[in-house]
């Protein structure tokens, strides 16, 4: 019999944490009983990694959840070719602990620690090397899940029956929707050690960046945007270009800082943030500067402050984050940074990276051009300014992360997402009583409707 | 078995290896370099963790079915403990994480599941220990660690039938630690309180919750400084000085 428990879960972004009934196995049979129950009970199931989701996509008001977090086991490796088999809750630190070191890192890594391999499938995610190396569904060999109807599954990458390619590509970035995933087999790439060689240097503008991290080699590319600039300032940024390394890492601090408790709205007040922005931008000198960085200090900079989501205080927070493709990413960046500074509202997280090419999963974010992140306090007025930003986005033929998103309608998430109707038919015939669910599957009429128990 | 060289890592047997608190020092302790027997009752998941295990630390590994319901558990873990301790570089090592906590309810609703409780929390695991003191004796080193609970400390109405089985427990360890300290090997008694496991998932009245990792590490660290009893965290031997020293006649009063 399984422990449930009510309690409060929320996406990383706090914007409200509903009592949810939750099971937290810590054993693989747990896992399998924990979903059969919460499958059977019909209240819908979510499942839930790290929560490192900014909005609805981890949430699920009046239904049951599945943590994996206990289940964090690599089960196999392969030291001549880099595969590896871990269970769902396995997180990135500790493959890049455990493997930096011996020459094997994740050849995709977003920039929170604790995401686990589980979100990386669900989100298809990227990391500062996408140009060169892809998102991690790219990596991916094979998915074991148990099915919505109960059934467990292996979906292996390089199936040839039409319906085995077509629940593997709704799994990459399929949002938890098509099952319980319980463990995955993917390639990890070579790397010489631990650490990385940082070059970053000033770029003025916009024009100044889309150049730079247009002709940059570096396997690694990245680059922190001023969202507060406007003017001749509109778009300017560090560069941030990085190439693993071997050489030794300087010791890892240890402790970390902790928020304790939500901070006060004047932390984030416009002007604390233009000073911000203005300091950050001179630290770097005009001439630029290289520097040796710990691996994890350089992947996961906001890590160094646990709980940092709390700094936006107890509304919490909102993340948007677009993709465009190449044609239009200087207008259509110009256009978004341009509506943000007006609007006073960001925080000094911008970040502007170059991607490569598109992933394989149907709801996949990435595709080739520029992506654009940045975060706005949960203030009044912070909703119009995001639909204000889809608005653009979707002028420019781009498409917004999921991963990131609350507010997406239905109709917008077909227009930006050209597979988004045949994921919808994958999972209709999956999950034809939409056991699987979230609350941003809900609202992008993602899973079935269960008209037949009696409608939402 | 060389005892002699104290600076080998030896290895670890992790007796309850499947809970969330003996999976994470079994991690710990293979990241000092010693090698790690997980016994337990599911093999499977041990399976797992010995797999995690090897890669993550490259030390050896090794699983063996320990169930605390079978009479001869303590019997064959001590035959198997005599044969690894030969092939370990350094000492031999042990460290107790069973236990069971059934709700008080179901045990005042029956009354026959005293018996399981005593034997999970203290007679199975004190009968180990005692089969395996012997090998302590003659490697004149080497480490046990007994994980109790601070709901030794008193007996209170939520959880005393559970709470006198782990005073056992520590009443037992205080001995053996008199017994082996005289050949040079150290027992550490452990009381946590809180901690974010299983057995605590969804518990009401939780405060100040540590993760099963910091318990694990705690533990390594107190036996570096050779403590003898251990609180984890720390501030509980604050706590459970005051409890302790409320008088019996208002104590009986209390419900907490
Ligand atoms: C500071 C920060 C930086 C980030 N940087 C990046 C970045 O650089 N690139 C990037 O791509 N993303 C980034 N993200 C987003 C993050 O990588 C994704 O949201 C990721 O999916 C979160 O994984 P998680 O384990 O926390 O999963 P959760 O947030 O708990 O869940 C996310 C989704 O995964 C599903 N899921 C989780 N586990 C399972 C399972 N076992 N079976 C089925 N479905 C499952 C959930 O149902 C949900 O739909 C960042 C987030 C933060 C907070």
């Amino acid at each position: 019999m399984t422990s449930w428990a009510e309690i409060p879960l929320s996406g990383w972004g706090r914007l409200s944490a509903p009592e949810t009934l939750a099971a937290r196995p810590e054993r693989a049979a747990g896992f399998d009983a924990a979903v059969d129950e919460a499958l059977d009970a019909g209240e819908g199931l979510l499942m839930r990694g790290a929560g490192r989701s900014y909005g609805d996509q981890a949430v699920l008001k009046g239904g049951r959840a599945v943590l994996t977090e206990r289940l964090d086991r690599v089960l196999a490796f392969d030291p001549e070719t880099g595969a590896i088999e871990t269970e769902a809750g396995c997180d990135f630190q500790r493959l890049i602990r455990a493997f930096a070191p011996k020459g094997w890192i994740p050849a995709a890594i977003p920039g929170a620690a604790n995401v686990t391999m589980g979100g990386a499938v669900a989100n298809d995610v990227h990391g500062k090397n996408h140009h060169a190396d892809g998102s991690f569904g790219d990596h991916v060999e094979w998915i074991e899940l148990i099915a919505p109807s109960g059934k467990p599954r292996i979906l292996m990458a390089d199936a040839t029956g039409r319906a085995e390619k077509d629940l593997f590509r709704a799994t990459i970035g399929g949002m938890g929707l098509t099952g319980a995933i319980r463990r995955v087999g993917f390639r990890m790439m070579r790397t010489p050690g631990a650490s990385a060689v940082v070059k970053e240097s000033r770029a003025p503008d916009l024009e100044a960046q889309l150049a730079a991290l247009e002709s940059s080699d570096a396997r690694f590319s990245v680059s922190w945007i001023d969202a507060m600039g406007t003017g001749a300032h509109l778009g300017r940024g560090l560069v941030e270009e990085a190439e693993l390394s071997g050489a030794p890492p300087r010791s890892l601090k240890k402790g970390k800082t902790r928020v304790p408790f939500n901070a006060p709205g004047a932390l984030l007040s416009s002007l604390v943030v233009k000073i911000f922005n203005e300091v950050h931008y001179r630290l770097v000198p005009a001439g630029g500067r290289e520097s040796l960085k710990a691996l994890e200090t350089f992947l996961f900079p906001l890590d160094a402050i646990a709980d940092w989501n709390r700094l936006y205080g107890k509304r919490g927070f909102r993340q948007f984050q677009c993709v465009l493709p190449p044609d239009q990413a200087e207008a259509g960046l110009a256009r978004l940074l341009e509506r943000a500074a007006a609007a006073q509202a960001a925080s000094p997280l911008g970040v502007l990276k170059r991607m490569g090419a598109a992933g394989r999963g149907r709801l996949s974010f990435p595709m080739e051009g520029y992506t654009l992140a940045m975060d706005f306090p949960n203030r009044p007025g912070v909703e119009e300014l995001l639909v204000d930003l889809y608005a653009i986005t979707e002028k420019h033929h781009g498409r917004i992360y999921l991963a990131k998103d609350s507010i997406l309608s239905a109709r917008e998430l077909d227009r930006m997402y050209a597979e988004a109707g045949t994921f919808r038919n994958t999972i209709a015939k999956l999950d034809p009583h939409g056991r699987m669910r979230s609350d941003m599957s809900e609202r992008l009429e993602l899973s079935a409707r269960h008209a037949a128990e009696g409608g939402k | 078995m060389s005892a002699e060289n104290t600076t080998a890592p030896g290895g670890w047997i992790v007796l309850g290896a499947t809970s969330a608190m003996g999976r994470a020092f079994a991690r710990a302790a293979a990241g000092t370099g010693a090698a790690v027997a997980l016994a337990g009752r599911d093999i499977a998941d041990m399976d797992a963790t010995a797999s995690d295990i090897r890669l993550t630390t490259g030390v050896e590994v090794s699983v063996w079915l320990f169930d605390a319901a079978d009479p001869n558990a303590p019997a064959d873990l001590a035959q198997r403990a005599a044969a690894w301790a030969e092939t370990l570089d350094g000492a031999l090592n042990a460290a107790v994480f069973i236990g069971s906590m059934p709700e008080q309810d179901e045990i005042d609703a029956d009354p026959a599941l005293i018996g399981p409780v005593a034997r999970d929390n203290y007679a199975a695991l004190a009968e180990s220990l005692h089969r395996l003191a012997p090998l302590f004796e003659a490697q004149k080193g080497g480490a046990i660690i007994g994980v109790g609970s601070v709901a030794g400390d008193r007996g209170r109405i939520k959880n005393y039938v559970y709470g006198a089985a782990k005073a056992a427990f520590h009443t037992y360890l205080s001995g053996l630690r008199n017994r082996l300290g005289r050949c040079g090997a150290h027992v550490m008694t452990v009381k946590p309180g809180f901690v974010d496991t299983a057995m605590t998932w969804g518990l009401p009245g939780m405060f100040l919750v540590a993760r099963p990792e910091e318990v694990a590490e705690s533990c390594l660290a107190g036996l570096s400084k050779g403590r003898n009893v251990l609180y984890v965290p720390w501030f509980w031997i604050g706590i459970m000085t005051i409890i302790r020293t409320v008088p019996e006649r208002i104590f009986k009063k209390l419900s907490i």
